[in-house]
């Protein structure tokens, strides 16, 4: 079985400038995860494919994932001085800060030959709105192929050196991103007889008042 | 091994695209190089019977032959995984039915044992053999309706088809009536089954199974020896195996090429490691094989079958201890993934410790397995093209979803 870690050092013995970070995993399932960078991707992909010692010929799953900024707080420790002759006082300070959000994309990564698996890849967008771009494994495996289009479609997340990256559920005009955290659903409000909750507040909106029939705005 | 080189695949043929005299895109087709006729380009589906649904296939056509073809999805989405983000984890079980809606069973398992893995719950034996009972009985319904819809696709206009459709009512009554839903069954649980099947219902499944056999003699008495589908359906779609692997082609269509990949055996998830089965495997990757497997898996599947009914112990269906409503697993992640009929079905789940998953994530087989449609198409006629997709097995609320 290999283990993340034995892949790492593979990796970092093939390709001593790359960085790669094993992303630990705090559910029971334990299947902790490589995270690459973008410039050394596409021949990692290749060498975890090709090399026979690690044969990943299958990439099963791809997706994926947005991650919002955070807000960090920090505790900072000051040390002023304290009474005069004695020792100085530790002062603890809380300091905020934004952690800025990014997108990240996830692949499965299966041994066919060796009956291995999984080994998670992340690759990581430098933040959500400028630089969304990663590049494309499908030259890799070919599984990626639809599945890189979905996370574009659905995510924004540009790849370079996809053949043919164009949206693949929604329709070609369309210009949002659904899965992103901070999308907002349309408003398609339509009439109904019997309003209720969101429906109701919605309709609020389109019928200020008076109300449209079998509406009442008294709540 | 595939060369992958993105030249070389049948997708960088197609690059920007534009609206095309007939309103619909992908257009702008580059004459054939060495001159030719005149392309013909249309669209096939999406309110197309041999399309299973609501597929569309932008087909550009030299005579009869198919020169490209490009897939268009998503006349079914409703983003399946933006629904699964807004509900508990126990809420999404239901809307699992509804990807693969012949197979709910295997769905609700897949999704099962993959919040199993992130909250680190066990299953009682004998759910883990009702899991089997059920699985395999979605394969065979699976499988049966698949050869059906086929043959229809082949032009056996009915009679194929109507003998599975027959034979799937005998199962789907016995889902109705363990589950109370034909099709949407939303009968798996973290860590169990909701509910527990009575001997009687036991009984009828070991009748069903008895007279399954001498169904499948039938029907392959009508189809598989048959000259017209043999005609029909040898060399047509021949998918080698190195592409099929590297184009993430799972399940029988992955074991019809020649690769003997069955995660009932690679993962050995549940019971299936203590039960014996054969995988079986094609030759040569075409469509007839890709028939042909699906039937010997069906066999494979009344022997399963058979074997977690004697072997049934008892006890509980259900861990009480697992939670199902308030359950907030910690924050992490997991992926959790079964051998569905049509091939590897998985749930990928964050958590970010609330009981909402961060991610909710599908890995639908039919999907992936529609990455070499091109590839399988290309040089075959329109009505090769219409068997080949017939031959993936695909369900649009999956592939959409």
């Amino acid at each position: 079985m290999d283990t993340v870690e034995h892949v790492r050092e593979r990796l970092l013995a093939r390709f001593p400038g790359a960085e790669v970070t094993v992303v630990p995993n705090g559910s029971p399932a334990g299947q902790h995860s490589l995270l690459i960078s973008a410039a050394h991707a596409l021949e990692i992909a290749r060498y975890l494919r090709d090399e026979p010692g690690l044969a990943y010929d299958q990439c099963s799953n791809v997706t994926g994932i947005d991650w919002r900024d955070r807000e960090v707080i920090d505790i900072v420790k000051d040390s002023q001085p304290g009474a005069p002759g004695g020792p100085p006082v530790v002062v603890e300070r809380k300091v905020k800060r934004i952690e800025p959000g990014y997108l990240e994309v996830v692949y499965h990564l299966y041994s066919l030959a060796r009956r291995e698996g999984p080994v998670v890849l992340r690759l990581r967008t430098g933040n959500r709105s400028t630089a969304v771009s990663v590049p494309s494994l499908t030259p890799v495996w070919r599984s990626c192929e639809f599945q890189e289009r979905e996370v574009f479609d659905l995510f924004g997340v540009v790849f370079t050196g996809h053949p043919d990256l164009r949206r693949i559920l929604m329709w070609d005009g369309y210009q949002d991103h659904p899965m992103r955290k901070d999308y907002v659903e349309p408003d398609d409000y339509e009439w109904e007889p019997t309003p209720h909750g969101d429906v109701l507040t919605k309709a609020k909106r389109h019928y200020p008042a008076p109300t449209a029939p079998g509406m009442t705005n008294d709540e | 091994m595939f060369d992958a080189n993105p030249a070389a695949s049948p997708s960088a043929r197609v690059r920007k695209v534009e609206p095309s005299s007939f309103g619909f895109q992908p257009s702008s087709v580059p004459p054939p190089a060495g001159g030719g006729g005149d392309l013909l380009e249309i669209s096939l589906g999406p309110h197309h019977p041999s399309t299973h649904g609501v597929f569309r296939m932008n087909v550009v056509l030299d005579g009869e032959t198919v020169v490209r073809l490009k897939p268009v999805f998503g006349y079914l989405h409703r983003n399946h995984e933006k629904l699964g983000e807004g509900t508990s984890y126990l809420g999404s079980m239901p809307y699992t039915d509804r990807l693969d809606y012949l197979n709910s069973m295997t769905n609700n398992w897949a999704y099962a044992i993959a919040v199993e893995k992130l909250a680190g719950l066990t299953v009682p034996e004998r759910a883990e053999y009702v899991r089997v009972i059920l699985a395999e009985l979605t394969r065979l319904l699976n499988h049966t309706c698949l050869a059906g819809f086929l043959m229809q696709d082949c032009g056996c206009s009915g009679t194929p088809l109507m003998y599975a459709f027959r034979e799937r009512e005998r199962i789907l009554d016995l889902f109705e009536s363990l589950s109370g839903s034909r099709m949407m069954c939303n009968y798996q649980r973290f860590g169990g089954c909701r509910v527990d099947p009575t001997p009687a219902w036991l009984a009828a499944v070991a009748q069903l199974v008895d007279r399954y056999g001498p169904f499948l003699d039938e029907f392959e008495e009508l189809l598989t020896g048959n000259e017209i589908i043999m005609a029909r359906t040898q060399g047509v779609g021949r998918l080698p195996a190195a592409l099929a692997v590297n184009a993430g082609v799972t399940g029988p269509m992955l074991r019809a090429s020649g690769v003997g990949h069955d995660l009932r055996k690679v993962d050995g998830y549940g019971v299936y490691p203590r039960l014996n089965f054969r995988v079986p495997v094609g030759d040569h990757g075409d469509v007839y094989d890709r028939y042909m497997v699906r039937v010997l898996e069906m066999r494979e599947s009344i022997s399963l079958l058979r074997q977690a009914l004697a072997a049934l112990p008892g006890g509980p269906v259900l861990d009480p201890k697992a939670k199902q409503r308030g359950l907030r697993p910690k924050a992490g992640e997991a992926y959790g993934r079964i051998e569905g009929p049509k091939g590897e079905i998985g749930f990928y789940l964050v958590s970010d410790g609330t009981a909402n998953p961060y991610r909710y994530r599908v890995r639908p087989p039919s999907f992936v397995n529609l990455t070499v449609l091109e590839d399988l198409c290309l040089g075959h006629t329109v009505a090769d093209a219409v068997i080949i997709l017939g031959s993936i097995d695909i369900v649009l609320g999956e592939v959409d979803r």
